[in-house]
């Protein structure tokens, strides 16, 4: 085992949790601003994804593919809001999920209805294929240090967003106390719409930069979800901040796990063996993980609210 | 509530009486929904045009969908036995809901032709007198994989399968006919879509060649981020990361990549040009290796009613036994744990015009039994 090879694995569990983090970040502020549960976070993703390999393949660009995916995601969002994620705030939570894993059956067929049952092309940019090679003589894809730093920006600016803008205030103060900013003048159902319209557009957005390397399928935003409901439980629910550590942590410890787990059964058991158990062992790695941070913070990492 | 009742009440004295015209009634279950169901629509597509062009109106074909689940595909198929009456059933793609389904169906004296899924259990010990399977024993492309393997000289491969019975039944399949060193191997979870990881391994290995067994959207996202990883090895793998309904959406990825197939479109006999022209006249596409699978079971069926009427299940079963039919895969028949013994290709991803498809290059096992007869005491 190189070191060369573990860097290149900590590059891989970074890009991973860069992407999730695009998908839980708007899952936490949905969560943390609303109070909603939305289940169908994953099929906002797979929107994303779809336009983009929709616009792609019409006119072969690239940047039009990633723009198409942030606007159709948002603007699914927002009709989502409007016409049927606006009753559920009163709701319980188990209305919540209810309604909204009706929405994943309702955008599941819908897609396959719209772009038939088998999946669709999109490709990495010719500009970005290829792998480059990083000091130290590591070969690293392009697309893939791309996806590091785009999300990196992203995050950026989320963390800008939230922190120094008068939109980020309202977000902030409608986590601590809805009434107490609507009683402010505040309009809340716009504010409402607005981020769950952004939340949207994010995980769009990582539907359309992981499609390129993935396959951009009916469903695909499923498994993701999942993930990301493990990313804001560890980071905190609400908090952008705890959304991006826990994506990180979530990312690392996924890839790295996969790799060195059954290295290290090797030790001491068969191959084969070690093999299956390792993987075995891996995949509930993250749930490991996740009921270990709950166990010594049970609001998550950065949760402040009780 | 009760409109609904009444209306589901009028629906099944309809399918009564439906059934009552027809003399032989088929159940398909298979996958129409969610991100299995290019498969199912394949299969189903297939078999529906050789049932269409036979125009027999003796024949009824009941299609559920299973969406992938197999409490959902038990469900269905109990109703199909024991309220709609079905006498043959077909249709399931995965081997998870195969397991649950077929044992039970066939033990309530319904005959089911698999056009799909083969699972090791199945061919063996608990082989069934009413079970037939249509396609293959699961293993049987990773052989034909592992024999190709030796033909080119690969002596060092790299192979990787998901984590569940038919990745094991592959990689088993797999080194069960190659000779050469294993430089590792490596299980990735069901569903996985991101290969970083195993393309890294894979680099720092020393492997001369790849073997992986990754069907579906998994298999798109590996062969797109191994051409972008720039690891330059041959690859090669069983046809379900190369039929027809997923080679659009790998692309140039998927150029060159040697599969191994008992079928495919450019197989010369009369049979599959027939087949394949009317299927593309039907539906607008080219067909896969599903549709071809779904094809053969239907004439497979037709063959023997032919022969025998399916009230009587004895002369039906002898008649299904001798595979009297043009396999649009060439010569065809049932081994004793009624699976296929066949020849199966080795194919190689091409670019017709616009479109990605495959050609033969070679033959890569001839007259192929499966490895679990002798256990099926039949």
């Amino acid at each position: 085992m190189s070191l060369i090879l573990i860097i290149e694995q900590i590059l891989n569990g970074l890009q991973f949790g860069v992407m999730l983090f695009l998908m839980a970040a708007g899952l936490t502020l949905v969560f943390g601003v609303m109070g909603l549960i939305n289940l169908a976070h994953g099929s906002l993703y797979m929107v994303g994804a779809f336009a983009a390999a929709a616009v792609a393949g019409a006119t072969g660009s690239f940047v039009l593919a990633l723009i198409a995916s942030l606007a159709a995601a948002a603007a699914a969002g927002a009709i989502v809001e409007l016409v049927v994620i606006r009753r559920l705030y009163a709701r319980d939570h188990l209305d919540q999920v209810l309604a909204t894993f009706a929405l994943i059956l309702i955008f599941s067929e819908g897609t396959r209805w719209l772009f038939g049952s088998f999946p669709l092309f999109l490709e990495v940019p010719r500009y970005l294929s290829g792998p480059v090679t990083l000091p130290g003589g590591i070969q690293y894809p392009l697309y893939r240090l791309a996806m590091i730093v785009i999300g990196l920006l992203i995050a950026a600016g989320l963390f800008w967003l939230i922190a120094r803008t008068r939109i980020g205030i309202q977000i902030r103060a409608g986590e601590c106390d809805r009434e107490m900013i609507a009683a402010l003048g505040v309009d809340i159902s716009k504010l409402y719409t607005l981020v769950f319209a952004l939340g949207a557009a994010l995980a769009g957005l990582a539907g359309a930069l992981v499609g390129a390397i993935q396959s951009v399928q009916v469903g695909m935003g499923e498994p993701v979800l999942i993930l990301a409901f493990v990313v804001i439980v560890i980071g905190g629910i609400g908090s952008i901040k705890g959304a991006l550590v826990g994506a990180l942590l979530v990312g690392l410890t996924d890839t790295l796990g996969g790799v060195f787990l059954p290295r290290f059964f090797e030790l001491f058991l068969a191959p084969a063996s070690a093999t299956s158990v390792g993987a075995s062992l891996a995949s509930m790695l993250i749930y490991i993980l996740m009921a270990a941070v709950l166990l010594v913070r049970p609001l998550g990492l950065y949760g402040g609210r009780t | 509530m009760k409109p609904i009742r009444t209306l589901a009440l009028a629906t099944s004295v309809m399918a009564l009486a439906t059934a009552a015209l027809a003399d032989t009634k088929i159940g398909m279950i298979t996958t129409l929904s969610g991100g299995g169901a290019g498969l199912g629509v394949d299969v189903r597509d297939g078999f529906m045009l050789a049932i269409d062009n036979a125009e027999r109106d003796d024949i009824e074909v009941v299609i559920e969908d299973d969406q992938r689940k197999p409490d959902v595909a038990v469900q269905t198929s109990d109703r199909m036995i024991q309220s709609e009456k079905v006498d043959i059933m077909t249709g399931i793609i995965w081997s998870n809901l195969a397991m649950a389904v077929i044992p039970s169906a066939v033990a309530q004296g319904v005959f089911y032709l698999s056009p799909n899924a083969g699972p090791s259990a199945l061919a063996g010990e608990r082989c069934h007198e009413n079970y037939f399977n249509v396609a293959w024993q699961n293993d049987n492309l990773h052989e034909a994989a592992g024999a190709y393997a030796n033909d080119a000289g690969f002596e060092n491969t790299f192979i990787l399968a998901p984590n569940y019975p038919a990745g094991q039944d592959a990689l088993t399949g797999f080194k069960r006919m190659y000779e050469g060193e294993l430089a590792d191997e490596i299980y990735t979870k069901l569903g996985q879509t991101d290969y970083a990881a195993e393309l890294a391994q894979i680099r720092a290995s020393g492997a001369d060649s790849v073997f992986f067994f990754l069907p579906g959207g998994m298999g798109i996202s590996f062969l797109k981020q191994y051409a972008d990883s720039g690891v330059d090895l041959p690859v090669v793998g069983p046809a379900f990361s190369f039929d027809q309904g997923i080679l659009q959406a790998v692309g140039e990825a998927a150029l060159g990549v040697k599969n191994t197939s008992q079928w495919s479109k450019d197989l010369d006999n009369a049979a599959n040009v027939a087949f394949v022209e009317a299927f593309q006249e039907e539906y607008g596409r080219l067909p896969s290796l599903y549709a071809s699978q779904g094809y053969d079971t239907a004439n497979l069926i037709l063959s023997a009613l032919e022969k025998a009427d399916v009230s009587d299940k004895d002369a039906f079963r002898a008649a299904l036994r001798e595979a009297d039919f043009d396999s649009v895969r060439g010569d065809f028949r049932f081994g004793n744990n009624h699976h296929p013994i066949q020849d199966i290709y080795v194919r190689e991803v091409i670019k017709e015009g616009d479109v990605y498809t495959n050609k033969i290059v070679a033959t890569g096992l001839e007259d192929h039994a499966d490895a679990y007869a002798s256990e099926c005491k039949m």
